[in-house]
């Protein structure tokens, strides 16, 4: 007997508070649906590079001024051509055009912001609402070799 | 803090000194500003430090990780010290070029060659 096909598609919802365990063990339930759909090991580190980044930024930067309880909201719908994800904070949100770009030489040596620049490295698209408090990002699965 | 706490393992060797990391993944902030202060305290007490950190077995590493290496990085060069980084796996040393820190950084394939490169 054929196995059964699983489904074409699987979608997560999920609110995260500043919880490093609760943080860890959803990126760890995204990662497990994608590793259901058999992306690459390459994908698998740019989606959880990218994911992990993006929460953190939330809090980090999102949540400054908030109290460690608030919320960062996760969305999630993964299929076999790609892997959208969404990470909204409760902050003001921010204007990402302003962010310096680290790769220039006069800032190589600063120890921040490369969160940004390495989620837009290896995601498909990345998108901000209007407000800047609301990240949706894309991942296209690679051609076949 | 005592050795069971820390995050790192560290030993002396000729001059050298050699951090590498006990877990696999270097993404918890706390943890990352435990092994900045750690590593920090190392180069404080030491004149001109020579430090070589090796990433064998470590598959993730977030910006602010990155963050905290420029910071030590700094750091030591005030002090006249010299950094290596080694036993970078393939995919975290794309992270390195991709934001240009391979530029900043002394990154060597295993521990030998960047020891060898220690100028004195």
């Amino acid at each position: 007997m054929q196995p059964s096909p699983g489904p074409d598609h699987e979608s997560l919802r999920a609110t995260v508070t500043a919880d490093r365990s609760a943080v860890a063990g959803l990126v760890s339930r995204i990662m497990d649906i994608v590793e259901r759909f058999n992306y690459p090991k390459t994908s698998r580190f740019a989606i959880h590079l990218a994911l992990e980044e993006a929460v953190s930024n939330a809090f980090r930067h999102g949540h400054k001024l908030l109290p460690p309880d608030a919320a960062v909201t996760v969305e999630a719908h993964v299929d076999a051509r790609r892997v959208r994800i969404a990470v909204e904070d409760q902050g003001p949100g921010f204007t990402p055009d302003t962010i310096p770009d680290p790769t220039l030489d006069e800032n190589l040596a600063k120890p921040d912001g490369r969160g940004l620049m390495l989620i837009r490295a290896y995601m498909t698209r990345v998108d901000f609402n209007p407000r800047g408090n609301r990240l949706e990002m894309t991942y296209e699965r690679p051609p076949s070799p | 803090m005592s050795p069971a706490d820390s995050r790192l393992r560290v030993t002396h060797d000729d001059g050298v000194t050699l951090v590498e990391f006990v877990d696999r993944n270097i993404l918890d902030e706390a943890n990352i500003q435990q092994i900045g202060e750690e590593i920090s305290s190392i180069i404080d007490s030491r004149d001109q430090p020579r430090l070589l950190i090796s990433f064998a077995n470590v598959d993730h590493l977030s910006s602010a990780a990155l963050g905290t290496l420029i910071t030590i990085n700094n750091r030591i060069k005030t002090k006249g010290g010299q950094l290596r980084l080694a036993n970078i796996d393939p995919q975290i040393k794309e992270v390195f070029a991709i934001t240009r820190l391979n530029k900043l950084f002394s990154i060597h394939d295993d521990a030998p060659s960047a020891i060898a490169s220690f100028t004195s």
